[in-house]
C-alpha cells in the first residue's frame, strides 16, 4: 500500500493531461460534427441514410489498429496527402498531438453521431413545423428547439465521446506513438508500464481511470434521469 | 375579409389529395373522417408538407404556384398553424414560446408577448414550462404564439381532440370568443361535426382526399347532396330508392313514400337523420314504417333503439337508428313502443 501512495506521490501526471486535453478536443469537434452529420443523415432516404450511416458507423466497431492503419495510410509523411500538409501548411500528424487528437476523434465520433441521431429521431416533427410555420429560421430552430429537445440524449453521448476519445489506444499508438510529454496518453502508459512489469505504477494509473470513467457514468445518469422518471419499470 | 383560394394537389403512395377551396368566410371548416387528407390539407397550405403542386393565396399573396414555380417557405407564409397536440417548445417557457417566432428588440417582444398572454389569461404562467400546464392552458398559449405573429391565415388541426369531454366544451368556446377579433381566416379541420357545425360559417366535407360537398355549413347539413359526405355529417339512415311519380320506394326500409316535394331527378338515395323520426301509435298513417326492435341502448341523455324495418317482400333491409331524447323519451316511458315510425316529409335528404 505504501508503495502505491509513493508511486502515486512521484508521478509523472502529463499522460493524464494529455489525455484529458485530446478528450476535450476530439469531444468538441466530434460535438459539432456529430450533431451536423446526425441532422444530414436523418433527412436521407432509407436507403441513403443505411449506407452514409455505415460509413460513419464504421469507426466505432472496426479494430482501432485498422483506423489507425487507414490514418497512417492518409497522414503518413511518406505519402501524398502527408506530403502536402507538411510541405504547403507545415502541418505534422504522425508522432504528434495532432495525431491523437485526429485518432480519438475519428474512433469517438460515431458515439455523438449515433447518440444525436437517435435523439434527434425522436423529436415531434411537429416542434421543427412550428417553429417554421412562426417564422423561426432554420438555424434557430435547429439550435434553440431541436438541441435543447434532444438535450439528454446529446448530453449522454457527448459523455460517451468524451470518454472513448480520453481512453483510445489503438489508433493513437499507430498515429501518434507514445512519446512521452507529447503523445503519451495515459492508456499508452498502462501499456507501457505494464510490458516493464511495473504494476504498482500501472495499478495507479488505473485507480485514476476508473474514478474518471465512473465520474462519467454518472453525469449521464444525472443528465439522462430526469428522462427515465417517465419511464415506468417493468 | 381576405380570401383563401387553394387548389391542392399532393400523391403520396396510393393516396391521393386533389381539392379545391375558395372562400371569403371568416371562419372555415374541413370535416372529415381520419384518412381523409384533412391534416395534409392544412399542412399543405402552411408549406410543410413536400412535393405539393397547385396554387395557393391567402391574403392576397400567392402562397405557391407551380405553374411558375412559386413556393414561399413557410416562414414566409405568413400561416399560423396550431398543431393537434399544439407542439408548444418543451425546453421553453410559457413566454418564450410565446417570443419565439417574434423578431425586433427582446423588451419589445417581451412586452407584447406579455400582453397577448394577458388576453389569453395565461400571464401568471408565463415563466412555467409546457409540461406543467393542463391541456386547456396548452391550447391558450399555442394560439398566443400564433396570434403575437399576426399570421393573414390560422390553421387549426384537430384542435380539441387532446382535451376531454368538459374541457372540450369550453375551449370550443373559448376559441371562438379568442378569435373574435382576429381579423384574417381561420380554417378548422375535425372529424366531429358538432365541433365544425358550432365553428365554422363554410364547411367542406372531404373523403379520400376528394371534396364531397361545400357551402354554408348549415345547408351542408341539410343537404349534404350525396351519401359519404351525409354519413360524415351524422346521418345514420339511408335506403336505395326507387322513384314512381310522386312516390319513392325505399326498398331497404320496406316503404314506399309520399311526398309533396319535388324529387330531384339525381337522387338515387335518401337519408334520414336518426333523431327525425315521429312515434306513431294506432292507426298507421302515411310515410310510416313497421318495425320490430333489434335492441337498445340507453345513453346519458338519450336512448339508442336499432329497428328492423318489417319489408314487403324479403330483403336485405339492414337495421335503423331511432335516437330519442329528452320529451319524446317520457311519451315512450308512458305509452311504451308506437306501433309505426313515422317521416316527416322535410327531413328527407335527397342524395345519390
Amino acid at each position: 500500500m505504501s508503495a502505491f501512495i509513493e508511486t502515486a506521490r512521484q508521478l509523472d501526471w502529463s499522460p493524464l493531461w494529455i489525455s484529458l486535453k485530446t478528450g476535450l478536443v476530439a469531444t468538441v469537434i466530434s460535438f459539432f460534427l456529430g450533431l451536423w452529420a446526425a441532422r444530414s443523415v436523418i433527412r436521407k432516404d432509407y436507403r441513403k441514410k443505411s449506407v452514409i450511416d455505415g460509413i460513419l458507423t464504421l469507426p466505432m466497431v472496426l479494430p482501432p489498429t485498422v483506423a489507425g492503419f487507414f490514418l497512417l495510410l492518409i497522414f503518413s509523411r511518406r505519402r501524398a496527402f502527408g506530403i502536402f500538409l507538411d510541405e504547403s501548411f507545415g502541418i505534422q500528424v504522425v508522432h504528434t498531438w495532432l495525431g491523437c487528437i485526429i485518432a480519438a476523434t475519428v474512433i469517438a465520433f460515431p458515439l455523438m453521431y449515433r447518440n444525436a441521431r437517435s435523439a434527434f429521431e425522436q423529436i415531434d416533427a411537429n416542434l421543427v413545423y412550428a417553429g417554421r410555420t412562426l417564422g423561426m429560421s432554420e438555424f434557430s430552430i435547429f439550435w434553440r428547439i431541436v438541441v435543447p429537445t434532444a438535450g439528454p440524449g446529446i448530453a449522454g453521448g457527448t459523455i460517451l465521446t468524451f470518454a472513448r476519445a480520453m481512453g483510445e489506444y489503438g489508433a493513437t499508438s499507430m498515429l501518434a506513438g507514445n512519446i512521452p510529454g507529447k503523445t503519451g496518453t495515459v492508456s499508452q502508459r498502462i501499456a507501457m508500464v505494464i510490458q516493464d512489469g511495473d504494476y504498482v505504477t500501472a495499478g495507479v494509473w488505473v485507480a485514476i481511470v476508473m474514478v474518471i470513467a465512473f465520474a462519467a457514468v454518472f453525469l449521464i445518469n444525472m443528465f439522462t434521469g430526469k428522462r427515465m422518471k417517465n419511464i415506468r419499470k417493468w | 375579409m381576405e380570401r383563401l383560394y387553394a387548389e391542392i394537389r399532393r400523391k403520396a403512395g396510393d393516396f391521393e389529395l386533389d381539392i379545391s377551396i375558395r372562400s371569403d368566410c371568416g371562419r372555415i371548416g374541413i370535416l372529415g373522417a381520419s384518412g381523409s387528407g384533412k391534416s395534409m390539407t392544412l399542412r399543405s397550405i402552411a408549406g410543410i408538407e413536400e412535393n405539393v403542386t397547385g396554387h395557393i393565396e391567402a391574403g392576397g399573396r400567392v402562397l405557391l404556384d407551380s405553374d411558375s414555380g412559386i413556393c414561399l417557405k413557410p416562414q414566409k407564409r405568413s400561416v399560423g398553424y396550431m398543431f393537434q397536440n399544439y407542439a408548444l417548445f418543451p425546453t421553453m417557457t410559457v413566454i418564450r414560446n410565446v417570443m419565439a417566432g417574434m423578431k425586433g428588440s427582446k423588451e419589445e417582444n417581451r412586452e407584447k408577448a406579455m400582453d397577448m398572454l394577458r388576453r389569453f389569461r395565461m400571464d401568471a404562467y408565463a415563466d412555467r414550462l409546457p409540461g406543467e400546464l393542463s391541456g386547456g392552458q396548452q391550447q391558450r398559449v399555442a394560439l398566443a404564439r400564433i396570434m403575437v405573429t399576426e399570421p393573414e391565415l390560422i390553421l387549426l388541426d384537430e384542435p380539441f381532440s387532446a382535451l376531454d369531454g368538459y374541457l372540450r366544451d369550453r375551449m370550443q368556446f373559448e376559441m371562438l370568443e379568442m378569435l373574435e377579433s382576429y381579423p384574417g381566416q381561420t380554417v378548422m379541420v375535425s372529424h366531429s361535426r358538432d365541433e365544425l357545425y358550432r365553428f365554422s360559417e363554410e364547411l367542406y366535407v372531404l373523403d379520400q382526399g376528394r371534396i364531397l360537398t361545400s357551402g354554408e355549413t348549415k345547408s351542408v347539413f341539410r343537404e349534404p347532396g350525396n351519401v359519404a359526405a351525409a354519413k360524415l355529417t351524422g346521418c345514420k339512415n339511408f335506403s336505395a330508392i326507387k322513384v314512381h311519380g310522386s312516390s319513392i320506394e325505399a326498398a331497404d326500409w320496406g316503404i314506399t313514400l309520399e311526398l309533396k316535394r319535388d324529387i330531384p331527378e339525381w337522387a338515387n338515395h335518401i337519408g334520414y337523420r336518426a333523431h327525425y323520426f315521429e312515434p306513431v301509435w294506432g292507426e298507421r298513417q302515411k310515410n310510416c314504417i313497421r318495425f320490430d326492435l333489434a335492441r337498445m341502448d340507453d345513453l346519458p341523455f338519450e336512448k339508442n333503439y336499432y329497428i328492423k324495418p318489417e319489408l314487403d317482400e324479403e330483403g336485405s333491409g339492414g337495421f335503423l337508428c331511432w335516437f330519442v331524447q329528452g320529451d319524446e323519451q317520457k311519451l315512450l316511458d308512458e305509452k311504451g313502443l308506437p306501433d309505426y315510425l313515422k317521416l316527416t316529409e322535410d327531413a328527407v335528404i335527397f342524395l345519390e
